[in-house]
């Protein structure tokens, strides 16, 4: 049988993928429900006064994503997993690690984009500060995007687990100490006048890193559950 | 194959590794007790008394080795890992694994024996500094490590998709170091720092030393013991595994016909 060439097997996966979530288009508002409940939750807990919460504006919507990203990522592989689809995936003559780049950028584009569209609005409930207003956007588009190449790879060495949620925040989230560190930071280096440039650098540079090594990390890791 | 290469994979056959194992553990164990006394006399009672911190600086002893041990058991268990997805060699799969709740064990005892340490000198059983919060990560990828090793059914694939996970926290542990220490040193001007090694008497250092020996011997005790009983579970099936179970179910048979 002759398959295709690379590119067209992309475009298919790319196509297929954002299909399949548009037939399911209301399941998208689900993370940005998420982190908006969050993000409420929080001047329950600690007061309505807003100088408070202006102070850990930037942190409480960054950690709210990151949360939300944390659920979203168990649907990265699980259908695809549960209907074979994967293992295809797996067994075709294409580089496994472009196609799980593929899928990843689908799912990064679906989940984490509509978050950071919402940002500004989870900021201004907390009342954030002028200064992060630019701000805590730059660092989340630099940020969610290697948050969904770290996640990817932990995902796919729980793929065909029963009940993998909790262990899946276990493997992850130590791993999203840095991103977290330096995405955080940027936001508040500017909130106190400081320059912010460093840390969203660093992020940059570790989101060119991810980009390359994420995917073939992730196909190893997948041929080592698949197999 | 020459004669070096030969006798790597005989010491490497789960039979006679499971043999030399078991010869070797007890003697790790017995030196690590000794030195352990030794250390922990030297450390407790013969080292003078710091000028600044009084006795209370003698947890050092403990919580210095312990947290060496922390690093040095993650940086074992993925040379491992390492090992045993490029090789696929089962005895490094089973060593990996064996050194995660070891480690793990150790890097509780530091984190434990550091903050009885902080709340007398520092007046805080914990603060967000940076050494703490990256010690306190390195636990949580061992848990991560454990938890995935025992989530998975099938033991081979198990350990190495647990391995990976191991590798892939040893690429990120400095990442987290550095970024744990740029973002301590961004809001907090003064940390109280722990005694340098060069600044330390010799009179302190030779107890430390012990001890730091003392833990490694530990280490490799305790990991032969499990790493028996993990080929025991691996090899469960096969003539060498069934003769050593059979062969203890008859000692125990006789010693209760003989009592």
């Amino acid at each position: 049988m002759k398959s295709g060439t690379t590119f067209a097997a992309c475009a298919a996966l790319i196509r297929r993928d954002l299909t399949l979530i548009w037939r399911r288009r209301g399941d998208a508002l689900n993370p940005i429900l998420f982190a908006l409940i969050v993000v409420a939750l929080f001047p329950l807990a600690l007061g309505p006064e807003p100088e408070n919460l202006r102070r850990i504006a930037a942190g409480v919507v960054f950690v709210a994503i990151l949360l939300a990203g944390l659920l979203a990522l168990d649907t990265l592989f699980r259908g695809d997993y549960e209907d074979g689809s994967l293992e295809q995936l797996v067994l075709s003559p294409h580089p496994l690690s472009l196609l799980l780049a593929c899928k990843i950028a689908v799912h990064w584009l679906t989940t984490a984009l509509p978050l950071i569209a919402v940002a500004p609005l989870l900021g201004e409930l907390l009342h954030q500060s002028e200064a992060v207003r630019w701000v805590l956007p730059t660092a989340l588009l630099l940020a969610t995007p290697l948050l969904s190449l770290i996640g990817a790879v932990c995902v796919a060495l729980t793929v065909g687990m029963q009940r993998s949620g909790m262990l899946l925040a276990l493997l992850v989230l130590p791993l999203y100490v840095p991103v977290l560190i330096f995405g955080a930071g940027a936001c508040n280096a500017a909130q106190i006048g400081l320059p912010y440039a460093a840390p969203l650098l660093w992020l940059g540079a570790a989101l060119v890193l991810a980009l390359v090594l994420a995917p073939l990390a992730c196909a190893a890791a997948l041929r080592i559950s698949l197999s | 194959m020459n004669s070096l290469t030969l006798w790597f994979h005989k010491i490497g056959s789960p039979r006679t590794f499971y043999r030399i194992a078991g010869a070797v553990a007890p003697w790790c164990y017995g030196a690590a007790l000794a030195l352990g006394a030794v250390g922990l006399y030297g450390g407790l009672v013969l080292a003078p008394t710091d000028y600044q911190q009084g006795d209370a600086y003698r947890i050092i002893f403990i919580h210095v080795p312990c947290a060496w041990m922390g690093l040095f058991a993650y940086i074992f268990m993925a040379a491992n890992a390492f090992i045993a997805l490029v090789w696929r060699i089962k005895l490094s799969e089973i060593l990996s694994m064996a050194s995660a709740p070891v480690g793990a064990a150790f890097t509780f005892i530091t984190l434990v024996t550091g903050s009885l340490w902080g709340k007398p000198m520092w007046g805080t059983w914990w603060t967000w500094d940076a050494r703490l919060t990256s010690e306190l990560v390195l636990l949580f990828l061992y848990l991560g490590v454990i938890g995935l090793y025992h989530a998975i059914e099938d033991r081979r694939q198990a350990a190495r998709a647990a391995g990976f996970l191991a590798l892939i926290g040893i690429v990120n542990l400095p990442i987290v170091h550095f970024s744990v220490n740029w973002w301590n040193t961004l809001h907090q001007g003064s940390t109280v720092r722990l005694l340098g090694p060069s600044k330390i008497d010799a009179a302190m250092l030779w107890p430390l030393l012990t001890m730091a020996l003392a833990t490694h011997l530990y280490f490799f005790g305790s990991l032969l013991l499990r790493t028996r009983i993990g080929l025991l579970e691996l090899d469960g099936g096969k003539d060498w595994a069934r003769s050593i179970a059979l062969g203890e179910s008859h000692e125990r048979a006789g010693a209760r016909t003989h009592g």
